[in-house]
Parts: C-alpha cells; structure tokens; sequence
C-alpha cells in the first residue's frame, strides 16, 4: 500500500519544471473509534480518509496547496494551485527543501499485525471491561465514557532534491471518564492506557486511576495563597515540557522569539535539569524513525545538568541560524508544510519515587492536574499561571485535597528552582516523558 | 446560487436511496452530511510572505442510529457507490440486525441567508489578500523601536454545507468566512512581552470595508508596548471589572459549556436539575444565538440540517432552557434548538454553541470602575477551559490593569483567572450598558473545533481569584 502512494509522490515529482523545488506528502488514514456508555455501544465510527499536500519553492519563494483527496483531477488542480502561490510569497534566502544529510535511520516497530488483525467485537468488549472495572472500584464513582480508539496511517514523501520514505504505524488505546459524587458535589477523572497493540493494555491500572483521580478530590478546599514548594506529577510535568518545548524551538529562535536564544552555554536550570529530545528511543510514545521532511530521527541533548546545549530545528531554521537539521521537522498531516518542533522530550530522572520527594516536605502542595495552559502561559515572556488542583502536602505526607487555585511563576525561574526530579519517569502518550519534579518558590493563589 | 456545487453532484434521488441503504438493517433514523469547502490562507512572519496556502476538503459523513447506537462512516467519495459504501459501513456499524425497507421522501427545506455576503473570497485576487498583511506588518513595526517581530495571518473559506435525514430534511448551506489577525512581540529591559488582535466574520472580503487592519495592527503593538513596564498581577480574591467584547469567553466557560444537553444528560454539568431555579445575578440575560448576522458562530442550517435560532438560556437570572442537538431533543421528546454542530464531515455533530452573550445592563461602564476601589480591569481575555461536572474554569487575562481607588492604573503581566461556574454567575454585581461582541474564537469540545461568537457589556465579578505572583 505505502508503494502506492510512494508512486504517487513520485510521480508528483517528476512534474516540477527547470527552477521548481518540489515536495509531495501523501497520506492514507483509518480510524475506529468507539464509545461505551452504561454497558452499550453509544457510538462506532470507522473512517479512512487521505489527501495530498504539494509543496513548491522556486526563486526562494513558497507555495502550497492540499486536497483531502486522491482523485486524480483533484491532483492536477493541488499542483496547479501551488504553483500559482509560489508567486505572492516573498524571496526568501534560506527557503528550500531537506537534502538527505546520511544520517542513519535508526529503526522502529511503528506497525502491529496484531492490531491490524485484532477484531471489531474484541474491540468492542474491552471497552466494555475497561467500564466494568472502573464502575466496580469505588461505589461513589459514575462513567463519563469508556473509548477505545485506534489509527492507522500510511505515508510517503519525495522532493526534487532526493528525499524519497515511505512507511506506515499503527497504535491505539482506551481511555475512560469518570465522576465521583457526594452530595451537591461532582469531581471528575481520567485514566487511559496505550499501545502498539491492544495486548499492551492495562485495563486495571487505567480504571484504578480514573477512580482515584476523581475520588480523591472529593471535600476539596481553596489553599490559601502563599509561596511554597509544589511537586508536579509526571502527567503535569509532561504538560511543562510541552510549554518549555517551544522556547526551544530553532524557528523561535531564528526570528527572536525565543526568551532562551542567546543564552547558549548559560546555566539556564537547575543542574539537575538535563533535557534530551530522543525519539529513537523505542519507549517513548512519539518515538519515530523520520521527521517530517523524511530525515532521520534522533537525538539531541538540549539542557546538560542545567546549561543550554542548543535548540532543535528542521531544514530551514537550520539554515537560517548556520546550523544543520537535528530531525526536528514536524508535520501536521498533508494540510500543511513541517514545522519545527521537539518529537520525545525526556528528563533525566533522579532516583527518588514521588513518595520519598513528599515525604522532605512541610508544607506543600502535590499537583495532580492543571488547566489552562493555553491560557494563562506565554512561552515568549515567560509567565506562567494555571489553574491547579491537588493535595495538600503536610510534614511529609500527601493529605487533605485542594482545588480552585492556580500555581504562577515564570518558566525563567521554574527551571532555576527546580529542587529534584524524580526516579518515576513515566512513557505517556504525549510529546514527553512524565516524571515527579519538586520545584520551589511558586506562588499559589487562592482564598 | 443555493449549494451549486453539492447539488449538482448528489441529487435527491440519490440521497433518497442511500438514506434507504443506511436504514436497511432496521435502524431508526439516517442523516447524509455533505461538505465541499474551499479555503486560502496566508502567512507572514519575520516581515515575509512565507506561504500562500490554497485547501480543498470535500466529502460525505453518513450517521445511522439504532436504538442508543450511532454508527458513522465517512468518505471522501460522493459518487452513488462511494455514498452506498460508506451508507454500510455506518449501518453495520450501529447495528447487526436486518429490518424492513424503508421508503424515504425528503423535501427540500428554504434557503436561508442569515449573513448576506457582497464579495465571495474566491472573487478577490490573492495579491489582495498578501497586501492586507504587508500593511498590517509595516503599520505595527512602525509603532515604536521596541517592536522586534510581527507575525501575521490570513485566512478565508466557503463552505457549501447539504443535510438529508430519514426524517425528510434536506437543507443546504452556505457558510462563508473571512478573518485576519496579529501577533506583535515588543522586547524591553524586563525581557519580552506580546500583543494579538484579530479580526473574523461571516462575510467576505468587504469585511476590510468595515474594519481597520490598521487599526488592528496599532492595538496589537499598543498591548506589547505597554505590558513591557507591566508588574506582576496580583495574587488572591479581588473584584474583576471586564470590558466589553472582552469577558464573553467568561459566560463561554462559566455556563455556555454545562447548558449543552448532552453533557447536562449524563449529570456531568452543575447546571443539570436547575431550569426554573436563579442560576445567576438577576442582571444577567444570557442568550446563545446562530442568527447574529456576519457573527463568527452564525449559520443559515446547524450540521444537522435545523434552522439556527436565538435561544435565550438565563433570563433575569433564571435558567430558562439548555441547548440541544437533534439526537438528544427527539429522545426528550422536544425541538432541537438549532445547536448541533460538527468540525467537518469526518466528524459526529454534538451540541456545540454559536454566538453566546450577556444583553446589556443599565450602569455606564466608566461608573462601574469608579465604583471599584481596589481591583483588576481586564480589557483583553485569552482563552479559557472548563470542567463542566464540577464547574471550575479558568480563563486568560492577555491585558490588563490594576484599578486603583476608583482609577485604572497600572498594566499587569498575563495569568490565568480562576473561579466556580456558579459562585461567578452570582457575583456578577455590576452590568454596563455598552455591549459589544468580541473576537473571533473556537471553541474545542472531545476533539472538535468549530467557530464561535462571544460578547458582553462592561461587568463586574465581586471576586475572582487571579493568579499572579504579586502579593
């Protein structure tokens, strides 16, 4: 299948006329997607969809067009129209496509035969348990819904300078809502698990979690506002990454953007901080095989023990700083062309379980979950407020829970106040790696 | 005019025999969504025209429901046997059983214009739209030294929408959009700060005869400009005053959310049990409405094919109704309000709101600053996020100030603001009388995005908890 669309690109490609860089990504997904609600299927949704993102740079200026759609005229017009947009783009020096760099692919088992095999009622009865299980933890605790979802997408890209992979990933997961009650009052929860290949679920652990998140929250108060020390579960300190991510990006930096370019070689963390982005590493959810200009994945320490190592970038931002690609390309499906941006973040973790980081602490506050992170956290000034909820950490121990608060600081001094991160690094489904993280001085704002 | 592209492409007759297809194996009803959409957008950064990006989406999802199953499928064939496939898949999906033949008769429903259009996009050269930027890039830079990078966006889409149901509807749309916005970066001694206006309505490109890209471009820089000398915003409980246009997004997370019938049915909203009861201040009329002309959430048809409407949902304070979807009103027993709403045809509508706002009050607005001795005054919101069941929610301040003694003084840093649905709804003890609509926004709900509108006059929160680090 991945060589028919192989073909397909290719065959774009050949089109590009004398002066034309030409790029074409072409895509082919299905989705199931499945909803449990009191012990019925509430809904089943298989989907495939596919389409074509043309991009075409000549005299330094782009242009680009997609279809969500194969269909051969729809072709011919995505070609046509790319190449009318190449005119109103400005010239642009550093414009261009990725050059195959020889740098190796490192290999990975992005595709399950099991998954690709595993049947709709199996699917359909896992969903169920994961209810089941759920449902029968704790009697005050209600089903939002129980999902299982599963992707397959095969891909393939060629340019005119000689980037030419194909290939194909599968994965899928189950996911379950829940709500507690008591009384006039709801909490509310989550758990999930993923996979390559259904086999990897653990439905347990996915309906213990959802429980307890919304179980435990149950009674809670407003802190009262003061500075203090927090400890971020891995989940929170996975979301931190994210936002810390985007300082790092090499397109930020290029056009000044970023609060940490110039600041190469400085002690910009704590030096307990050492953050690598590594996507060859076979744990990670995002790990991959090739960017999203077709290089290879891999590795690259950003922050060793505190100091700024360096920013990741793709072909053009590369281009701009007088760098080279790190493999950092990133693409959005064939609606658009790569980006820049960090693929599997990973802190090095320290040694410690999150129960012995509480347990050094008088006075503090555990943070289970945050929100508005799109809201209240600018990565270019830095400022950072979210809103909170948690668990009051009192002479070492985790106790009474807490909610309607927000934690501020700015990303600047969060890096530098980073007191321990934890041993309990944790492969989530995100864009980085969970682990505990103890960081002082930050301001909780509540009654 | 009316749907020129879909209609000539699925005729009645088709639509009448893949609606039977989908009911074949004895499901209670089928719905055809059809979309054919056409858009263009332009980026500029770094003071360059990076890229003119022309989309095409067009395609077919097909809902089957059988009992308290839906099943749905999707494809990007319209063709009778891409339809019929997909009208299978959707059927087998929601059920196993087989049933009786059923005959399908469908009529089609008005036209309806709710935003007239003067200037289809597609008519309107793109060197016009790349030179709309141009001077919002040149305007902004040349608002003070201290502003470093301008990045800036431009985007437009037309959308033919078609809607046929096993319950006879049969309706097209045609939903037309233009918007235009504005990030602005300022560097000064304490480091970077931003700004960002934008612009966007149902209408097309004489949306730049009736607003300033200039104007837009100079507030953007105005906002980075100033927060440069911005202290900490204030941490702990304090009185809010929002300025219009600016605090919808409040209502949009406090409220909006938990009125949407299907969260409200599962008991995952705080307002679930409450119609008739005062939910808020007795100022507040809360209204959700599809037909605001030109708005960012209006539409002729909701993506279940039922005209848009203007529901009142708070009146004086009293929760009067919530808003429904097709699905969830005819298993009430009730009429659907014009809400369901889906991202795309890929995509499963689900109660989505449209134009969400508070109707004016009576105080002037420069009155309900004086009347606040110590506070915040938030002229310009960022997002927010809710959680419906337990009814806290969070929203971005991007500008704001400290009132001090009755007077705005001082700009603050960005933070988010926190507060409870509920306990907000009833602090609201001041209401101006200048109301205004606001940005543009999208509004995201289990994975969806769709287009809203938000607005609201001067207001006052008794007491909102900010989250800033000054003591």
């Amino acid at each position: 299948m991945s060589q028919e669309l192989q073909g397909l690109a290719d065959r774009i490609v050949a089109q590009a006329r004398a002066g034309e860089q030409v790029e074409a990504y072409v895509s082919r997904d299905h989705e199931t997607d499945i909803r449990v609600y009191e012990g019925e299927v509430e809904h089943f949704v298989s989907a495939q969809s596919e389409g074509i993102g043309i991009r075409i740079i000549r005299d330094g200026r782009t242009g680009f067009a997609y279809a969500g759609t194969l269909d051969p005229a729809a072709i011919e017009d995505v070609l046509a129209e790319a190449r009318d947009n190449v005119t109103f783009g400005t010239a642009d020096e550093w414009a261009g496509l990725a050059h195959p760099d020889g740098v190796d692919v490192v290999p990975q088992e992005l595709w399950s035969e099991r998954l690709a095999a595993y049947g709709t009622e199996d699917k359909i009865a896992l969903t169920k348990e994961l209810e089941r299980l759920t449902v029968a933890t704790d009697s005050r605790v209600r089903i939002d819904d129980a999902n299982y979802a599963d992707v397959m997408v095969e891909s393939a890209v060629a340019t005119t300078t000689g980037i030419r992979r194909s290939g194909r990933e599968n994965g899928c997961y189950v996911s379950v809502s829940t709500m507690a009650d008591d009384g006039d009052e709801t909490q509310t929860g989550f758990g999930f698990s993923v996979g390559r290949s259904p086999d990897e679920f653990d439905l347990a652990k996915a309906a213990r979690e959802a429980a307890d998140r919304a179980t435990r929250l149950l009674g809670a108060t407003k802190p009262t506002s003061r500075r203090t020390t927090v400890v971020f579960d891995p989940y929170v300190t996975a979301m931190l990454l994210g936002v810390v991510s985007s300082t790092l990006n090499g397109e930020a930096v290029a056009k000044g953007r970023s609060l940490f370019k110039d600041r190469i070689g400085d002690q910009v963390a704590s030096p307990l901080f050492t953050l690598v982005d590594d996507p060859t590493n076979p744990l990670a959810y995002t790990a991959t095989d090739i960017d999203g200009e077709g290089l290879a994945a891999r590795r690259n320490e950003l922050v060793t023990d505190g100091v700024l190592q360096g920013f990741v970038h793709n072909s053009y931002s590369a281009r701009r700083v007088g760098a080279v690609s790190t493999g950092n390309a990133v693409r959005a499906g064939f609606k658009g062309s790569p980006g820049v941006g960090c693929l599997a973040l990973q802190l090095r973790p320290g040694t410690r379980d999150q129960a012995a980081l509480v347990a050094d602490i008088d006075d503090g506050v555990l943070i289970t979950a945050v929100q508005g992170l799109h809201s209240g956290v600018n990565p270019i000034s830095g400022d950072f407020s979210v809103g909170a909820s948690g668990l009051h950490i009192s002479n070492g121990t985790p106790g009474a829970p807490l909610r309607e608060f927000t934690i501020a600081s700015t990303l600047q001094r969060m890096l530098l106040d980073v007191a321990e991160v934890g041993g309990d690094i944790d492969w989530l489904p995100m864009r980085a790696a969970g682990v505990s993280l103890v960081i002082r001085d930050i301001t909780v704002s509540g009654a | 005019m009316l749907l020129g592209r879909l209609r000539g492409v699925i005729d009645s007759d088709v639509l009448e025999r893949v609606l039977g297809v989908a009911v074949r194996t004895g499901a209670d009803f089928a719905e055809v969504y059809a979309e054919d959409k056409r858009s263009t957008s332009v980026g500029l950064d770094d003071g360059r025209v990076e890229q003119v990006t022309s989309g095409r989406d067009r395609g077919a999802g097909i809902r089957v429901v059988k009992g308290d199953t839906t099943g749905f499928a999707h494809t990007a064939d319209l063709s009778e046997a891409g339809l019929r496939a997909a009208a299978e898949a959707a059927a087998a999906a929601a059920s196993q059983g087989d049933g009786a033949t059923r005959t399908i008769a469908l009529t089609r429903g008005p036209a309806r214009t709710v935003s007239p259009v003067a200037q289809y996009p597609d008519d309107v050269r793109k060197a016009d739209k790349v030179a709309l930027l141009q001077q919002m890039d040149d305007t902004a830079r040349s608002a003070g030294g201290a502003i470093v990078q301008v990045s800036a966006g431009y985007g437009d889409s037309r959308k033919h929408i078609l809607v046929a149901n096993t319950d006879g509807v049969f309706v097209s749309d045609e939903q037309v959009r233009t918007l235009v916005r504005i990030s602005v970066v300022a560097d000064g001694d304490t480091g970077m700060q931003t700004g960002y206006q934008s612009a966007g309505h149902t209408i097309g490109f004489e949306l730049f005869d009736q607003i300033s890209v200039d104007e837009l471009a100079r507030d953007a820089a105005r906002q980075a400009l100033t927060k440069l000398t911005a202290r900490p915003a204030p941490s702990g409980a304090l009185p809010v005053v929002i300025k219009r246009g600016s605090g919808g997004v409040l209502f949009h997370e406090a409220c909006g959310h938990g009125l949407e019938a299907d969260l409200v049915a599962k008991g995952g909203s705080v307002y679930k049990g409450k119609k008739g009861e005062l939910v808020a201040s007795p100022l507040v009329t809360l209204v959700d409405d599809g037909t605001m002309p030109g708005e960012w959430g209006a539409i002729g048809y909701d993506d279940e094919g039922h005209a848009s409407q203007y529901n009142v949902l708070i009146q004086d304070g009293v929760l009067t109704d919530y808003m429904w979807d097709y699905l969830r009103a005819r298993k009430e027993g009730r009429l659907q309000s014009g809400n369901g709403r889906r991202q795309s045809y890929q995509h499963l509508p689900m109660v989505r709101m449209t134009n969400t706002y508070v109707l004016n009050g009576t105080e002037d607005p420069d009155e309900i600053v004086r009347a606040t001795d110590h506070g915040v005054y938030v002229a310009k919101l960022g997002g927010g996020s809710v959680n419906t069941a337990s009814g806290d929610f969070v929203f971005g301040m991007t500008e704001a100030y400290l009132i001090e003694n009755g007077r705005i003084t001082e700009p603050l840093r960005e933070g988010n603001l926190i507060g409870n649905g509920p306990e907000v709804l009833r602090d609201i003890d001041l209401l101006g009388n200048d109301f205004a609509m606001g940005n543009p926004g999208t509004c995201g709900k289990d994975g969806q995005g769709v287009p809203v509108g938000d607005g609201q006059p001067t207001l006052r929160v008794k007491s909102l908890t900010i989250g800033g680090t000054a003591a």
